[in-house]
C-alpha cells in the first residue's frame, strides 16, 4: 500500500518557517497516497519559484523546468506518456504571469494535468515584487506607489477559457486541500487547484489571520451546484469579506485532449515502437511525389 | 533546335494559381522522364503582388535554377515587364491578348510573342475562367512539343477529387489550347521537351524530405507554431500523423512548442519543433533547459531573412552563428546544415540519433530556398531503412537489476550518462533546471558545478570526434576551392560544373556537420586549397568567420548575397571575377 511517507525525501525544504508551501506539499503527498499512486507513477513538473522546488523535496519522478513554462513542458510530457499522472506545482507568477498564455491554452485544451498553483500573491524567491494576483495598490519594491493593474482572477479566466475543473484550496486546511487534490486527480481533463497560501516573509498583509475569517467552503453552502457554469462565474467573482474555497466548477462531460488524439489510441506514445511499420510499408509515401 | 534543356517560367499574381500551375507542369515533366529543379518566388500576401515559379528541365540531374528563361508564361502584364528581358534569343512569351499588352514593347526584346487567348479558350470549351491556367499548360506543351498524355495524366490527378466533370473540362481546355498553338505557330519554337523512358522519379522539396527523414527516425511528437517557411514541416507531419502514429501539437507559441518537445523528450519520445528564425529566437530559452537537463530534442530552423519579420517568404542564410551560439550559459549542441534534398532527409533522421546519443539539442538549419524548391529525385535516393541509435538508454531489464540508486546525470568519461525514462520504480528521479548533482537534485556546490558543467561540455568533444567530415564536390585537387554550407551548394555545383567545362579546375568543400565544427577534418579539407572562396547567402560571411575562428584558415574572398533571392550560377561566376 502506498503511504505519504513513500514520497518523503532526505532533502529538506528551504522554505521559511510558516510558509504555506508546507501545507500544500503535505496535502499533495497525502492525496497521492489516498488515491494509491506510487512515486514512479506520477510526474511532478514545476517551474521556478519557491513552490516550484517541491519536486526536489519529494521522492517521485520530477522535472523542475523554466519560469512560466511549467504547463508547456507538462503538456508534452502528458502527450508522450499518458500512463503517468502529470501534476504541476508552481506559483502565481509562474502560472499566471510568465506562463499566462500557457495557462489559458492548457485550460482550453483540457489536457489531463493537475495544476496546483501555489498562489501567495507575491514574488517570494526574487524577494518581494508584486504578482498578477497581488491586489491593486499593493506596495512592493517594483510597485512603490502601489500596483496599478487589476488583480488577475484565475478562476474566472479559467471558466471563461472553458475550464472543466476549477477549484480553490487553502494551504492551512490540509484535510480539505487533500480532498480537493484527490478530486482533481480523478478528473479526466485539466484540473486547476488554485491554493491560497500566505507568504510569511514578503506578503504580511495577506496573512493567515487575514485569510482565516474570510474563507468558506462552497460545499458547506446549501444549494451550491458546481456544475452550474453561471453560478460558478458569480462565485469566481467573490472576493473580499467572503472568499469561497472548494470545487467552484466541474464537468466530466468533456473528454481530455489526449483522449481525442488518434495516435494515442494505441497506448502511451513512449510505449509504442519508434516505427510502427516496416521500411517497405513506408515506401508508399514516395508515391505522393510521383 | 534544343531538346530537353530549357527553363519555363510562370509569372502572375498571388491567387492566380502560379504555384499550382508550376507544380503541375513540373510534375508532368518529371513523369515524362526529365530532371527538373523548381524555384518559387512569392510575396507575403494572399492576393495580388507578383509571384513566379521557374522550372529548369534537363536530361540530367540539376541542382539549381539559372538565369536564362526560354519560355515565359505571363499571367499579368507585370510578369512581362519583370521577366521579358530574361528570355533568351529564340525564346518566347505566352500571354493572353486580353491583358492588352503593347506589342511594340515586345518588339525590342529577344523574346518572341505568343499571344494565346487563354481565358477565351477556357470559356469556349465550356470551362470557367480559372481554367485559363490549364489552357496555359496546354499551350506550353504545344509550343515545346511535350507529350500530351503525360499532361493529361497530371490534370486527371490534380482535379480528380473535384469530380469527372471538372477533369473532363480541364482536359478539353488543355487540348484546345494546344491545338490553337499548333495551328497558329506551327513548329516554330526552337526549345523542345521530349519524353524520355526512364525509371520513375519523385518531385520533392527540402521540407518534405526533412519531414520524411524525421518520420523514418521514429519522430513521434511534433510541436510548432506556424511560421514561413518552416510551417510546411508542421503541416506535412500533421497530415500524416494519424496514419503513422505521430502526435502533433500546434502550440500557442514557439515558447510552448520547444517546451512541449522537451516534455516529450524527457519522457523518452523522439520529439521535434520546426520553425523559422523568429520562432527559433523564442526557443532559445527552452533549448538551454534541454541542454542543462540533458533532454534530447530536435529543433529545425528553416531560415528566412531577418531580423524581426524581415522578408517573410524569402531566402537567406543569416542564422548560422545564431544557431551555434544562441545560449544563456554554455551547453553542447549539434548543428546539421543540409544543402540538398537528399541531405535534408539525412539530417531529418540523423538529428534524432545525435540528439539521443548525446542527450542534448540537435538542430537542423535549413532555409527557404531549400525548403520549397522541388527537385526530381530517383526513388532510391531516399533510403527509408535508416539507422536508429538511441544512445545510452537503459532497458527495463537493466533497470530491474539496478544495484544502486539511479544517477540521471552520472559523471562519465564521455559525458553521456545512461538514461532511464521516467516510470520505472527503480529509477525514480527528479531533474532540475538549476545546476544539479548526479542525481538531478539542486546543488550550488562549486565542485559539483565543475563536475556537471565539464561533463556536459565533454559531450561536445565526444560528438566532435564522431561527426562527419566536410563533403567534397568536383576534383580532389583544384586551382579554386569554394567553401559553402546549406542550399547555396546547389547553384555553386552548377557554377563549378561550368568552370570545369571551360577547362578551369574548381571544387567545393561543403560543411554539413557544422557544429561542433570538426576542426581537424575541416582543416584537412581546406589546407591544400590554392585559392579559397567562401560562398554564402548573408552579409558578414558567417561560415568564413567560423572556419577562421577555429582553424585559423582565412578565405581569399567572399561571394555573398542578402537581397532575399537565392544565388544563381551566373551570379556566382560574375562575383567570382570581382573577388579574384
Amino acid at each position: 500500500m502506498v503511504t505519504a511517507k513513500d514520497y518523503s525525501s532526505p532533502v529538506r525544504p528551504t522554505w521559511c518557517i510558516g510558509c504555506g508551501n508546507f501545507g500544500i506539499w503535505n496535502s499533495l503527498k497525502k492525496a497521492l497516497a489516498q488515491v494509491g499512486l506510487a512515486p514512479h507513477e506520477v510526474m511532478l513538473i514545476s517551474g521556478i519559484g519557491c513552490g516550484s522546488k517541491l519536486p526536489d523535496y519529494t521522492t517521485a519522478n520530477g522535472f523542475l523546468t523554466l519560469h512560466g513554462r511549467t504547463l508547456a513542458v507538462a503538456t508534452g510530457a502528458r502527450l508522450a506518456n499518458h500512463g503517468l499522472k502529470v501534476i504541476c506545482t508552481h506559483g502565481d507568477g509562474d502560472g499566471y504571469g510568465e506562463g499566462g498564455n500557457h495557462f489559458v491554452s492548457a485550460v482550453r485544451r483540457n489536457i489531463g494535468i493537475v495544476d496546483i498553483v501555489q498562489n501567495n500573491r507575491v514574488y517570494g524567491l526574487t524577494k518581494g515584487q508584486y504578482s498578477p494576483t497581488s491586489p491593486q495598490g499593493f506596495v512592493t519594491r517594483t510597485s512603490p506607489q502601489g500596483a496599478i493593474e487589476q488583480t488577475f482572477n484565475p478562476l474566472a479566466v479559467a471558466l471563461a477559457a472553458g475550464g472543466t475543473f476549477i477549484s480553490r484550496g487553502w494551504s492551512a486546511d490540509i484535510e480539505h486541500l487533500t480532498w480537493l487534490i484527490t478530486e482533481a486527480l480523478g478528473h479526466r481533463g485539466y484540473a486547476l487547484v488554485d491554493v491560497l497560501q500566505p507568504c510569511v516573509t514578503f506578503n504580511r498583509r495577506y496573512s493567515y489571520d487575514w485569510l482565516r475569517p474570510r474563507i468558506y467552503k462552497v460545499e458547506d453552502e446549501a444549494g451550491y451546484d458546481p456544475s452550474d457554469r453561471a453560478a460558478a462565474f458569480a462565485k469566481a467573482q467573490e472576493w473580499g469579506e467572503r472568499i469561497p474555497l472548494g470545487i467552484i466548477y466541474r464537468t466530466e462531460s468533456q473528454p481530455a485532449y489526449e483522449e481525442q488524439v488518434p495516435a494515442l489510441e494505441a497506448g502511451p506514445l513512449v510505449k509504442q515502437p519508434l516505427c510502427t511499420k516496416t521500411p517497405e510499408e513506408y515506401e508508399v509515401l514516395k508515391q505522393e511525389y510521383l | 533546335m534544343t531538346v530537353n534543356d530549357m527553363t519555363f517560367k510562370i509569372g502572375g499574381e498571388a491567387g492566380q494559381g502560379v504555384e499550382s500551375t508550376g507544380r503541375g507542369f513540373a510534375k508532368a515533366l518529371v513523369r515524362g522522364g526529365l530532371h527538373i529543379f523548381g524555384l518559387q518566388d512569392y510575396h507575403s500576401r494572399i492576393r495580388g503582388g507578383h509571384n513566379f515559379y521557374q522550372i529548369r528541365a534537363a536530361n540530367h540531374d540539376i541542382f539549381s535554377h539559372d538565369e536564362r528563361v526560354h519560355l515565359l508564361l505571363a499571367l499579368t502584364k507585370v510578369a512581362i515587364e519583370e521577366h521579358a528581358d530574361e528570355v533568351v534569343s529564340g525564346g518566347g512569351i505566352i500571354y493572353d491578348p486580353a491583358l492588352s499588352v503593347d506589342e511594340t514593347d515586345l518588339a525590342g526584346k529577344q523574346a518572341r510573342a505568343f499571344p494565346v487567348p487563354l481565358e477565351q479558350i477556357a470559356v469556349d470549351e465550356g470551362g470557367s475562367k480559372v481554367m485559363a491556367n490549364t489552357a496555359a499548360i496546354g499551350a506550353a506543351a504545344g509550343l515545346t512539343g511535350f507529350d500530351m498524355d503525360v499532361i493529361s495524366g497530371v490534370i486527371r490527378d490534380n482535379f480528380g477529387r473535384k469530380g469527372p466533370k471538372v477533369v473532363d473540362a480541364n482536359l478539353k481546355v488543355a487540348a484546345a489550347a494546344r491545338r490553337f498553338v499548333e495551328e497558329k505557330f506551327g513548329d516554330s519554337f526552337p526549345f523542345k521537351l521530349k519524353k524520355i523512358e526512364g525509371p520513375p522519379r519523385m518531385l520533392i522539396s527540402g521540407n518534405e524530405a526533412l519531414s520524411l527523414g524525421a518520420l523514418m527516425a521514429g519522430c513521434k511528437f511534433v510541436a510548432g507554431y506556424p511560421m514561413t517557411p518552416g510551417s510546411p514541416i508542421l503541416e506535412w507531419l500533421s497530415v500524416h500523423s494519424e496514419e503513422w502514429g505521430i502526435v502533433i501539437k500546434h502550440s500557442e507559441d514557439e515558447l510552448a512548442a520547444v517546451n512541449m518537445a522537451i516534455g516529450a523528450g524527457q519522457m523518452g519520445v523522439r520529439a521535434m519543433a520546426p520553425t523559422s528564425g523568429g520562432g527559433f529566437a523564442l526557443m532559445v530559452e527552452g533549448m538551454g533547459l534541454a541542454g542543462l537537463c540533458e533532454v534530447p530534442i530536435v529543433l529545425v530552423n528553416v531560415q528566412r531573412p531577418g531580423p524581426a519579420t524581415g522578408l517573410a517568404t524569402r531566402h537567406e542564410q543569416g542564422d548560422l552563428l545564431f544557431m551555434i551560439y544562441a545560449t544563456q550559459g554554455e551547453f553542447p549542441r549539434i548543428v546539421l546544415a543540409p544543402g540538398t534534398i537528399e541531405q535534408c532527409f539525412e539530417a531529418g533522421y540523423r538529428a534524432f540519433n545525435l540528439a539521443e546519443k548525446f542527450q542534448t539539442p540537435a538542430l537542423i538549419i535549413s532555409d527557404a530556398f531549400l525548403a520549397h524548391s522541388p527537385r526530381a529525385l530517383d526513388m532510391d535516393a531516399l533510403d527509408f531503412d535508416v539507422p536508429i541509435d538511441r544512445g545510452a538508454l537503459l532497458s527495463d531489464a537493466e533497470l530491474d537489476n539496478l544495484a544502486e540508486r539511479y544517477k540521471r546525470h552520472r559523471d562519465t568519461e564521455s559525458g553521456v550518462s545512461p538514461r532511464a525514462l521516467p516510470g520505472h520504480p527503480n529509477a525514480v528521479y527528479s531533474s532540475a533546471s538549476d545546476e544539479h548533482d548526479e542525481y538531478g537534485l539542486i546543488c550550488e556546490d562549486a565542485v559539483v558545478r565543475i563536475q556537471q558543467d565539464a561533463k556536459r561540455m565533454r559531450k561536445l568533444e565526444t560528438a566532435r570526434a564522431e561527426i562527419k567530415a566536410p563533403l567534397r564536390y568536383g576534383p580532389p585537387e583544384a586551382e579554386l576551392t569554394f567553401l559553402t554550407w546549406g542550399s547555396t551548394v546547389g547553384p555553386l555545383r552548377m557554377a563549378v560544373d561550368l568552370l570545369n567545362a571551360e577547362g578551369k579546375s574548381a571544387n567545393i568543400v561543403q560543411i554539413m556537420d557544422i557544429w561542433p565544427l570538426p576542426i581537424e577534418k575541416v582543416t584537412a579539407a581546406l589546407q591544400g586549397a590554392n585559392k579559397l572562396i567562401c560562398v554564402e547567402q548573408n552579409y558578414t560571411g558567417q561560415l568564413a568567420t567560423l572556419v577562421r575562428a577555429y582553424t585559423g584558415i582565412k578565405v581569399d574572398g567572399l561571394i555573398n548575397k542578402y537581397d532575399g533571392r537565392p544565388m544563381s550560377p551566373e551570379y556566382i561566376l560574375a562575383r567570382l571575377k570581382e573577388v579574384t
